[in-house]
């Protein structure tokens, strides 16, 4: 593939994933550690001089600093993501982080990380990175387009802080995706071509519901609803709070004011909540500050009563997603579960109750992994987008955009203009003209949301069309289009009709970074960064050709090689020569090519040699020694030796 | 299928350079996607102006026509023809969204053949969109009952009361509004037949006809969202 492969990125709010189409499949890409999931967790290193760059810590690792070094720490950033300060201060009483002091209105929050301080988006983008290397070193070649999912429900301001965080990562992002409908798609490859499903999606720290009807490989989705602040995290903080009490009371010890114990019982109730999924009952015991033990026994039944009400919650978007389809809980064929929290019992009780599965004899589908399927259904959408695959070839996802997009009117009231639910790309064209003579702009303010009253819906932008011919007043007649993209942002054009003068527009978005920010955010952090990368990458590749040239070089003296056919040697000591002329040169692609092709050419050669290995072994020789031998034998290229590169 | 409008003005492809008819989505010689060209949302699906049409031939082409312009499918072509596909897609998707739904066809048709309507325009809509119109005439009597039952079930809410007596005389009244609005669509279901099949003086009635009868028809179902609210079932 001429143009490199794209990958398909979960970015959630727990745990991250990064996954591709491995021919007609997709498939999750392992980290350095072999583990499938990222944890959305990030940590500034130790500054080691003055001025440095400065370093951070993706995933596990820094998930064990947040103990040491809470002050460090960061996790759940995706629900800071395209938010305002009010809103982040509101999330932020549930977290640990510290807000930057000198935010003013209308800035994009910064976060106090050590000594530096970080936007959500920045934040994201260390983990996009991450994702981006794991892919890296597994093709051994550079990774540059991506697809990642957001949740359904996300606004605009959240869509395009996700995108500036691909951005900032190095990644042309062609395509955000919604984590239901992908959910989907990596459920469609395999399920029956028709019927109307429902997708559940409960994860850390959002949900989504959507329904999709699916016909002849078309993803069609009639309708999404959710909650962009519900999730495990809510659960977590639920049990965190009882148990931060029950400390406080018992033992009169206020852990509020030691982090690293805070960050240890959180762990704990995290803990427990996995337990209760399987177990009657789970334990707390842990140690305090003050030497005490605090010890606690959570019967399940008490944990189903404590987390009703967040559950509950659930119910309302789904109900109203229903609604708006046009379908009643009978007429869904299908329910898949997503996320990590679906797999609480009482969450598929309530999905159960919800659209009456077991009374209609049906099961809601959990084949995939809830934690992997978002990934999945993205690299699918990748495959899509890439036109790579004829698995692929005939799907098409239709998605809609989940808030209604409207306009302030007289009055502070909100007039409509694109529906939500609409199928997107979708747009509306609006006519607006002056009100005094002479008037040569016209302010409008952009709005999403369902609420009657602008003050109740979430502002997008304000835009001021300028240059407006000098008219008596209702004479100019402006044409403004509201397009929302296959990405569910929002772009805006306007036209004067009378006297044919394209209007400025001076898009003010409420919230977010400008374009100059986010790229002075690539620059500052990435730039050389990259480059780093990519020449560390390059020596490692080079690395791996020598060692296969070496091994090569020896494969004649090795009594297996005569067993090849006179034909089979000249292949190889083509794919050699090629891959001498190749590491010459700084082609990443090129290099790795050759040495998959070398490794191809070799592969019989290794077979024999291991088969004369193991015979050597049966004719009587120890186990040990024939193992020594083998260990040796194979250092020719073969199969169960892929490019590991540190 | 994919000639939007008749005109008989030949363009060159901007790919291939093969001319052919301006109003083409598609290259018919070199299958690149061309320009976007303007039309009603009727001739997007090559539809002429009815108001009965064939909700599953719609969904079909929709389908059809998605398959191609998608921007999907143009995440490695050129800037312009990205830029056309998304452009394309969006008047795709609004025309199906439109069209496939009765009463959005209906008044889209009404706007279109300039009915002389008392449909909103645009500016109008933005100041007064949400304010209910003036009451039909005949209905005056049962809105002026429903208004008070409504209003004491609000009271009733707010106390903390369940006035069951109350509620199913509301449930009556929603049945009832329901009803009405059934047979609102009847009667424009008749009147598409007419404006469909007829020439233009019967037509200048059903388009007088069918105003009056979304206007009515947006009333009352606005009365029953109302109600339902209030009943929460």
């Amino acid at each position: 593939m001429a143009e490199g492969h794209v990958v398909g990125i979960d970015l959630g709010t727990t745990n991250s994933l990064v996954a591709y189409m491995e021919g007609d499949r997709p498939a999750v890409i392992p980290g350095v550690d072999g583990a499938h999931l990222v944890p959305s967790v990030v940590a500034l290193d130790p500054m080691t001089a003055q001025g440095s760059r400065p370093t951070v810590t993706v995933g596990n690792s820094a998930r064990k600093a947040l103990i040491e070094t809470p002050e460090r720490v960061i996790y759940s950033v995706k629900r800071l993501m395209g938010r305002d300060l009010e809103e982040v201060r509101t999330e932020l009483k549930f977290f640990p982080f510290r807000l930057a002091g000198d935010i003013e209105a209308g800035e994009v929050p910064r976060i106090q990380l050590g000594e530096l301080r970080f936007t959500p988006p920045e934040i994201s983008a260390y983990i996009l990175r991450q994702l981006k290397r794991n892919a890296e070193r597994f093709f051994g070649s550079p990774v540059s387009q991506a697809v990642i999912t957001v949740p359904a429900y996300f606004n605009d301001a959240q869509r395009q802080a996700t995108k500036d965080a691909g951005r900032m990562a190095g990644l042309d992002v062609l395509r955000l995706v919604n984590e239901p409908t992908a959910a989907a798609l990596a459920y469609g490859l395999d399920r029956a071509k028709k019927g109307t499903i429902a997708v559940y999606d409960f994860g850390g720290g959002t949900f989504d519901i959507s329904i999709l009807k699916l016909r002849d490989g078309i993803f069609e989705v009639q309708s999404t609803n959710g909650d962009t602040h519900l999730g495990g995290d809510d659960i977590d903080n639920l049990l965190l709070a009882i148990a931060l009490d029950e400390i406080h009371v018992e033992h009169g010890v206020d852990l509020r004011a030691h982090p690293g114990a805070v960050q240890a019982l959180r762990k704990a109730a995290i803990d427990a909540k996995i337990r209760l999924s399987t177990e009657p009952a789970a334990h707390f015991d842990m140690e305090l500050p003050n030497g005490e033990r605090y010890q606690r026994e959570i019967p399940r039944a008490v944990f189903e009563l404590l987390i009703e009400p967040v559950l509950k919650r659930t119910a309302g978007p789904c109900k109203q997603a229903m609604a708006d389809a046009g379908v009643t809980p009978e007429q869904i064929d299908e329910v898949v579960l997503v996320g990590g929290s679906t797999r609480i019992p009482a969450v598929r009780a309530l999905v159960d109750e919800l659209f009456r599965l077991s009374a209609r004899g049906k099961k809601p589908h959990t084949e995939l992994n809830p934690d992997e399927v978002v990934a999945l259904g993205a690299a699918v959408q990748a495959g899509i987008l890439a036109g790579a695959s004829s698995t692929t070839d005939d799907m098409l996802l239709l998605d809609v955009t989940p808030l209604s997009l409207g306009i302030e009117a007289l009055g502070g009231t909100v007039a409509r203009i694109i529906q939500r639910n609409s199928t997107i790309p979708a747009s509306a064209t609006e006519h607006f003209t002056t009100g005094v003579d002479g008037q040569t702009n016209v302010a409008i303010h952009v709005l999403q949301g369902e609420r009657e009253l602008a003050g109740d819906c979430r502002s997008l932008a304000r835009f001021d069309l300028k240059g407006i011919p000098p008219m008596a007043a209702g004479l100019p007649r402006i044409e403004v289009k509201f397009l929302i993209d296959a990405d569910g942002i929002l772009h805006v054009s306007a036209r004067e009709q009378r006297s044919g003068k394209a209007a400025q527009i001076e898009v003010k978005p409420t919230y977010g970074l400008t374009d100059e920010q986010v790229e002075n955010m690539i620059l500052d952090s990435f730039d050389h960064a990259e480059e780093d990368f990519s020449r560390r990458l390059l020596i490692e590749v080079r690395n791996e050709a020598d060692a296969i040239l070496a091994a090569v070089a020896k494969a004649p003296q090795n009594p297996a090689w005569n067993e090849l056919s006179a034909e089979e040697q000249a292949t190889v000591a083509m794919a050699r020569d090629r891959l001498v002329l190749v590491k010459q040169g700084s082609d990443l692609r090129a290099i790795s090519q050759a040495i998959v092709a070398l490794d191809k050419a070799t592969r019989h050669f290794a077979e024999l040699m291991m088969d004369a290995a193991v015979s050597t072994a049966i004719r009587g020789r120890t186990m040990n020694e024939a193992g020594k031998e083998v260990d040796e034998a194979v250092t020719a290229p073969h199969d169960f030796a892929p490019a590991e590169f540190n | 299928m994919l000639k939007v409008l008749d005109s008989a003005v030949p363009v060159a492809c901007w790919s291939c350079s093969v001319a052919h008819n301006e109003s083409t989505l598609f290259c018919p010689d070199c299958s690149k996607i061309q320009p976007p060209i303007s039309g009603d949302f009727f001739s997007v699906f090559g539809l002429e102006h009815r108001l009965n049409i064939d909700l599953a031939a719609l969904e079909q082409e929709f389908h059809r026509l998605s398959r191609r312009l998608h921007p999907d499918r143009f995440t490695r072509a050129s800037e312009n023809e990205k830029e056309w596909s998304l452009a394309d897609t969006a008047l795709l998707n609004d025309a199906y969204r439109t069209l496939k739904d009765p009463l959005r066809r209906t008044e889209y048709l009404l706007k279109l053949e300039g009915a002389p309507t008392t449909l909103l325009q645009d500016q109008e809509r933005i100041q007064i969109q949400g304010k209910t119109s003036r009451v039909p005439a005949d209905l005056l009597e049962m809105v002026f009952d429903l208004n008070m039952q409504l209003e004491e079930m609000r009271k009733s809410k707010a106390m903390g009361q369940e006035d069951l007596e109350l509620r199913e005389s509301l449930r009556k009244a929603k049945e009832e509004f329901e009803g009405m609005v059934d047979a609102v669509d009847r009667d424009l279901r008749a009147q598409w037949a007419i404006w469909d099949a007829g020439d233009a003086a019967a037509r200048q009635a059903a388009q007088h006809a069918m105003v009056a009868l979304i206007d009515r028809r947006k009333y009352l179902s606005n009365l029953v969202r109302d109600v339902t609210e209030l009943l929460g079932d």
